[in-house]
């Protein structure tokens, strides 16, 4: 059971009072027309499955039904950041390394 | 023969209580205070089960949550069984009755016990696998004989009476265990002002000091652990839980604890009391200070009845007044194990020997001991027992420098118990629960806690701090560690004083050799309760298994209900062994939830009954249940599904409702629809995006059904949509897509369209909604309201805000099922008035209340789709015969668009959605049956699709169907068939899903 | 019959938003989520002492009011219909008279208001809030309880996940939050006081579930 901190509502609550909505960062196209059956299909179907950091979307759906992302360790299931829909991570794939090193020394 | 081994006096027992228990049929006394274990010893019973695999008698062995053996079932009924209950942890009670759960059929003569004598050769490791799995299909057969000899315990048969419940908790620290470490733990970090919960799974606070004789402040240390849990009891914020074992440690600091409120009292919680509470407590820190299990030595025969832990020899002497046995031999390969002889011989009791595997053994306890002129024999080790339902006697030999042989002679001794300890393993099991892989320590002779991400702090004996004043300053530091984590002022405690002993150091032996190699050598015990043998696992690394994950899932080591406590280890260096490497090398060993076995109920809490799922009712549901409705769950709502009147079939009842609406008025709840209120400058926008079709030009005061799909064009949603004012709209969507539409709404609103004007907000349960359907349902609305509903005023597709029986209403002038309607939503605080006024005024029209099958039936004659029946999430509109529901005018790319312009979208033969009109009339073509083109072609039969929705149309008097078909839209006319289970087969043509006024008509009246 | 509720379409469309006075005359009887449930009766009847007091206030007007927090356009109509500012901290409430405002979301507010009084509130804002919002009467699908007592903190503890601990959960605050298998919006009124503003069609479900987790300590209807 995660504990997670809803930004909107500015504090932690239960895993049980939201919903992950999958993978982070998948913009719709802007002209789907324009898309080929391969490049509609990637946006539709192809999603990351990584061991270490991944980038959420969450919804508060129990709460205040505000979506938001954070990045999460699929490994560790340490939450490492929450931020705002429009907004990119602060913690990414290369950064990351550090982090975890100097964290588990602590 | 009443307790022969009750000490007179001593112990945390009440010897003024006397309680009577029964095990297996017999009755026997013990006190308040006792667990069924010690009141079992008390009584002398040596034998308490019969073990799994090998059916050999076997007796208690310890006195805390690591006990292999007696594992009993209770319960005076069969509404109150329990399986699988520990006697060491089962406070005793007056009237508690227990019987072993192994032994076919009892522990005292067994059938299975001969193939135990017969020995090992008949069942070696993977045994079962082996044997039992060919052929497959006698597997039943044998696990029926094989559960019903090994004896799992079994559930009740009845309903449990008792109720248990779960409660959420939150605290800035949560200390696990409070032995001395705990307990320093908790008191800094309350006085430090922190909120504080302390769990323990003993029935008292106090931990190991409870079974000890050690001096804090040179007083008893239970009177310290008595201070210290009064003054727990004065901080607001400070819970205590004894009885509670904290049984998962998850991801987050996020506890499971399982406390034990009424176990302690009678087979059944007392009135209005919660038997089993679970806390689920999320905590700022954790603290660790869960202690040690003792480890047994493994020798030849060291499953006799008699052969135990050397600390739960002290426990029961200690804390019980028990002494479990008159002549004692205790084998050691350190310190601690000294100590049950010496309690056993301040109880007055014969210690044989001690017989200590160090050549050198120098430590305080060790010098206490020989004072006593107890015989303490260096070097050398129990290598057998004699005996077979109790112990008789004991072998024991010299050993090399490195315990791998022995190197003297062997001497016999007479002795009825037989106390070993190969050390002590930290209780690591909480911090493996999130995922840490432990850390084998040589200096300990265990693992220890890995690194990890919780924010935990450990104390004491997991740490492998086995001295009770190291142990207290551990667990000081941890609550001083604590604060400063928090924030909050460090504090001081002033620990008890200890008399400091000089410990020297164990010696790291888990097997003890025999004359003869391991695999002739007499059974060598490593788990008892899966009947694990030193030999076996040898067999498991001579078949090449070399990881410990594979050996253990093999031989079945540590898959009994105790997870292996006492034994993990111990196969662990004798795998080790066998693989000529390291434990380390070996691999870990991790442990998941739940510590110990929990109750079902204990999980489920509440969750039961009436209350496993919420019923949701509309406002009329009380009208419903009176008129004897029969209900159907929709999602979480209850809707009535049909109401028969007496003596009526069912499809009796159908086909009056369904005829009644035809003739004359119908009237439906249809109050459970999803409704969502859109507001907002750009809400036509929306709706055009998320609709397949056109919602520009909807005029104020109109209604337009729409499609929704998914954006790989897939239909997943449908309903109606009323314009309410420019700005303003009213969504309906199915009954369960209702939660999904909204959020779906919302993450566009959010993520893509977040510039879009545009507000939704869920009304589903604001608004009741009465449909009044059937010729007569104008007649009848006009009775109840002043407002001109003529079809000139109140045009199909239209909706009005009239007064209906005097109560402001909307009013949609849409039809489900073909029949000039009127749906009339009113606040439904008033639903149940407006209702009534209705079933009132419609007497008249014969109005027939009609549940959720009609309106199936209704909606088919008029081949009207049901999102989620006649749609799968594989169809898109055109495959639906619903491409006037799609424009492709519209200037955004609505979601959907794309999707269902994919290649694999505008191929040929899709299965696409036609009628069926079976050759026999009265045939009723089941739901789900498949279509093929020719029912005697060879096998396999290529499917050309398949029935969704099929009902009798009384109406029309022939079945009906809905269904698909590969390429069905162009193969009007065209014969398939429906090869039933029966081996007949059914005819049916295939034709328009319309087969009830194809004109539409009637709505139109 | 009232007189305010006859606005035809074009009237709605003119304001680019229908409203209309749900409320019948006197003479038509509201029935709650839990009319069936017969509190005043339950209240003479049923136990006097207890750990766990239960009172529901039905038939309130409940309105909800989304808009953009920072417009200070907005933000100030409210205050000047309603008499008291949009709490704009999350988790906050607002309270005067009659009227409270609870913080749902950083868009979202639940505004109460004596059942007779909501049309006439909705009118006030369809009248004089500018730019773009939305208000929406959910009256009818949702009831309020009244819940105190010594044991009120347990039951809240059992029924949901959330931390009431007065140092985390003061008065005043308030929290959309899962409540046993449903959900609720819970408002501290005081020390053991709590408001909750429950769905109509759970209503029975929580009802039961409170029976049910009150066992222990008594359950006493207030009427």
């Amino acid at each position: 059971m995660l504990h997670i901190y809803c930004p909107h509502c500015a504090e932690y609550r239960e895993e049980e009072e939201f919903h992950c909505a999958g993978q982070a960062h998948i913009a719709r196209p802007l002209d789907p027309e324009a898309c080929s059956d391969e490049e509609w299909g990637e946006y539709l179907f192809f999603r990351k499955n990584p061991r270490g950091l991944h980038h959420e979307l969450w919804v508060h759906a129990a709460g205040c039904r505000k979506f938001f992302n954070l990045t999460r360790d699929t490994q560790s299931y340490e939450i490492k950041e929450v931020y705002m829909i429009g907004e990119q991570p602060s913690v990414v794939a290369g950064s990351v390394q550090q982090t975890t090193a100097s964290g588990a020394k602590s | 023969m009443t307790q022969r081994n009750r000490l007179t006096s001593g112990g945390r027992i009440d010897r003024s209580t006397s309680l009577t228990f029964t095990y297996n049929g017999k009755s026997y006394q013990g006190y308040k205070g006792d667990t069924l274990a010690s009141a079992m010893l008390a009584n002398g019973i040596d034998v308490v089960a019969r073990s799994f695999k090998y059916s050999r008698p076997r007796g208690i062995v310890a006195a805390g949550a690591e006990e292999p053996n007696a594992v009993l079932q209770l319960g005076a009924t069969e509404a109150t069984q329990v399986p699988n209950v520990r006697a060491t942890q089962q406070e005793l009670f007056d009237g508690l009755v227990s019987s072993a759960t192994n032994g076919w059929p009892s522990v005292d003569t067994d059938v299975m016990g001969m193939i135990g004598k017969l020995g090992g050769k008949m069942m070696p490791p993977g045994f079962y696998y082996k044997t039992f799995m060919f052929p497959e299909s006698s597997w039943e057969t044998y696990e029926s004989m094989i559960r019903k000899a090994a004896g799992m315990g079994r559930a009740p048969r009845e309903t449990d009476p008792d109720t248990y419940d779960s409660i959420n908790q939150h605290c800035d620290v949560m200390v696990v265990g409070a032995g001395p470490a705990g307990l320093a733990a908790a008191l800094t970090a309350a006085r430090g002002g922190a909120r504080v919960i302390i769990a323990d799974e003993q029935n008292e606070l106090g931990g190991s000091l409870l079974n000890s004789v050690a001096l804090l402040d040179g007083k008893p240390a239970a009177d310290w652990v008595h201070d210290v849990v009064q003054e727990l009891g004065t901080f607001e914020d400070v819970t205590l839980l004894p009885r509670s074992t904290v049984n998962g440690y998850h991801d987050h600091n996020f506890l499971t604890i399982h406390e034990r409120q009424t176990d302690h009292l009678a087979d059944s919680a007392p009135a209005k009391m919660v038997r089993q509470r679970m806390h689920r407590v999320r905590a700022k820190w954790v603290v660790l200070a869960t202690g040690a299990h003792e480890r047994p030595l493994v020798y030849a025969n060291n499953d006799v009845p008699g052969c135990m832990i050397t600390g739960a020899v002290s426990a029961y002497i200690n804390r019980y007044g028990v002494v479990p046995g008159n002549d004692l031999v205790v084998m050691t390969t350190n310190d601690y194990g000294y100590q049950a002889a010496l309690d056993w011989a301040d109880a007055g009791r014969n210690v044989v020997a001690i017989v200590d595997t160090r050549s050198v053994a120098n430590g305080d306890r060790v010098e206490a001991a020989r004072q006593r002129g107890i015989n303490v024999i260096t070097g050398s080790a129990v290598i057998e027992v004699q005996g077979s339902k109790r112990v008789t006697g004991v072998s024991v030999a010299a050993l090399n420098s490195s315990g791998t042989q022995i190197v003297g002679s062997v001497t016999k001794l007479k002795a009825d118990t037989v106390a070993t300890s190969g050390g002590w393993s930290p209780v690591i099991h909480l911090s493996c629960h999130t995922g840490s892989r432990p850390v084998w320590s040589d200096s300990v002779v265990g693992f220890l806690p890995g690194p990890t991400v919780q924010r935990q702090l450990t104390a004491g004996g997991i740490n492998g701090q086995y001295e009770t004043a190291i142990a207290l300053q551990e667990g000081l530091d941890a609550g001083q560690q604590a604060l400063v984590k928090l924030g909050l002022a460090v504090v001081n405690v002033i620990l008890p004083k200890t008399k400091a002993l000089h410990v020297a150091a164990p010696m790291s032996l888990f097997h003890i050799p025999h004359l003869k190699p391991t695999s002739q050598a007499p059974k060598q015990f490593v788990d008892y309760q899966t009947d694990v043998t030193a030999a076996g696992i040898e067999i498991a690394c001579r078949e090449g298994f070399e990881a410990i994950e594979h050996v253990k899932r093999y031989t079945a080591m540590g898959f009994g209900t105790d997870q292996g406590k006492l034994g993990n280890i111990n196969g662990m260096a004798v795998a080790a062994k066998a693989l000529n490497k390291t434990i380390p090398e070996t691999g870990t060993t991790v442990f998941r939830p739940n510590y110990t076995p929990i109750a079902f109920g204990a999980i489920i809490g509440r969750h039961c009954g009436a209350l496993f799922e919420p019923e949701r009712y509309t406002a009329m549901h009380k009208w419903h249940v009176e008129q004897g409705a029969l209900f159907e769950d929709v999602g979480q709502w209850k809707r009535p599904w049909y109401f028969p009147k007496a003596g009526e079939t069912m499809q009796q009842t159908l086909n009056r409702e369904c005829l009644a609406v035809r003739n004359s008025v119908g009237i439906l709840d249809a109050s459970t629809l999803g409704k969502i209120d859109i507001q907002g400058k750009d809400a036509r926008e929306f709706l055009g995006r998320v609709y397949s079709n056109a919602w520009a030009k909807l005029a104020v005061g109109k209604c337009r059904y729409g499609l929704m799909c998914g954006e790989d064009g897939m239909v997943f949603d449908d309903g109606v949509t009323a314009c309410l004012g420019e700005n303003h709209f009213l969504m309906t969507t199915t009954t369960g897509g209702a939660a999904h539409v909204y959020e779906w709404l919302e993450i566009y609103h959010q993520t893509e369209w977040p510039e879009l004007e545009v507000y939704f907000n869920t009304v589903t349960d604001h608004w009741s909604t009465a449909t009044i359907t059937g010729p007569n349902s104008r007649k009848l609305l006009a009775e109840l309201t002043e407002s001109d509903v003529t079809n000139d005023d109140f045009r199909f597709m239209d909706w009005k805000q009239i007064t209906v029986a005097g109560v402001p209403a909307r009013v949609f002038r849409i039809s489900f099922t073909g029949e000039l309607s009127f749906e009339i939503n009113v606040q439904a605080n008033y639903g149940m008035y407006v209702w009534e006024k209705l079933i009132e005024a419609g007497k008249k029209y014969d109005l027939t209340p009609y549940g959720t099958e009609t309106m199936h039936i209704l909606r088919a004659e008029k081949g009207f789709i049901i999102a989620g029946q006649d749609t799968d999430g594989s169809v898109h509109p055109y495959d639906l015969g619903m491409g006037w529901c799609v424009s492709n005018q519209k200037p955004f790319s609505y979601i959907g668009k794309r999707g269902m312009n994919r290649s694999d979208c505008t191929r040929e033969n899709r299965k696409q959605l036609v009628g069926l009109k079976t050759k026999d009339p009265k045939q009723v073509i089941p739901e789900g049956s498949a279509a093929v083109l020719n029912p005697n072609a060879p096998k396999p039969l290529s499917i050309e699709g398949h029935i969704s929705s099929s009902y009798w149309s009384e109406s029309l008097g022939h079945s009906i169907a809905m269904g698909f078909i590969k390429g069905g839209l162009d193969k009007m006319g065209d014969t398939v068939y429906y090869p039933m289970a029966d081996g007949t087969v059914i005819e049916a043509e295939i034709c328009s899903p319309i087969f009830f006024d194809p004109k539409g008509e009637r709505q139109n009246v | 019959m009232s007189e305010m509720n006859n606005m035809t379409a074009a009237e709605s469309a003119a304001t680019k938003a229908a409203v209309m006075n749900q409320v019948p005359g006197p003479d038509v009887e509201g029935q709650s989520p839990l009319h069936h449930a017969d509190f005043a009766g339950l209240a003479k009847r049923g136990m006097q002492e207890g750990g766990i007091h239960l009172r529901e206030l039905a038939l309130l007007g409940h309105l909800t009011l989304r808009c953009d927090s920072s417009n200070h356009e907005q933000v100030a109509c409210v205050a000047a219909i309603l008499g008291v500012s949009l709490p704009l901290t999350p988790l906050t409430s607002a309270e005067k008279g009659a009227y409270s405002i609870r913080w749902m979301s950083p868009d979202e507010w639940l505004i109460l208001v004596p059942g007779l009084e909501a049309f006439s509130i909705e009118s006030q804002f369809r009248d004089a809030m500018p730019g773009h919002y939305s208000l929406v009467n959910s009256s009818g699908g949702s009831t309020v309880l009244m819940l105190s007592g010594d044991n009120a903190v347990e039951l809240l503890k059992k029924s949901t996940t959330v931390d009431w601990h007065l140092s985390e959960f003061p008065v005043g605050k308030v929290v959309s939050t899962l409540f046993a298998k449903s959900t609720a919006t819970i408002r501290r009124t005081g020390d053991q006081c709590f408001e909750l503003v429950i769905r109509r069609s759970f209503a029975d479900y929580i009802w039961l579930w409170i029976q049910d987790a009150s066992l222990e300590y008594g359950l006493v209807i207030k009427a």
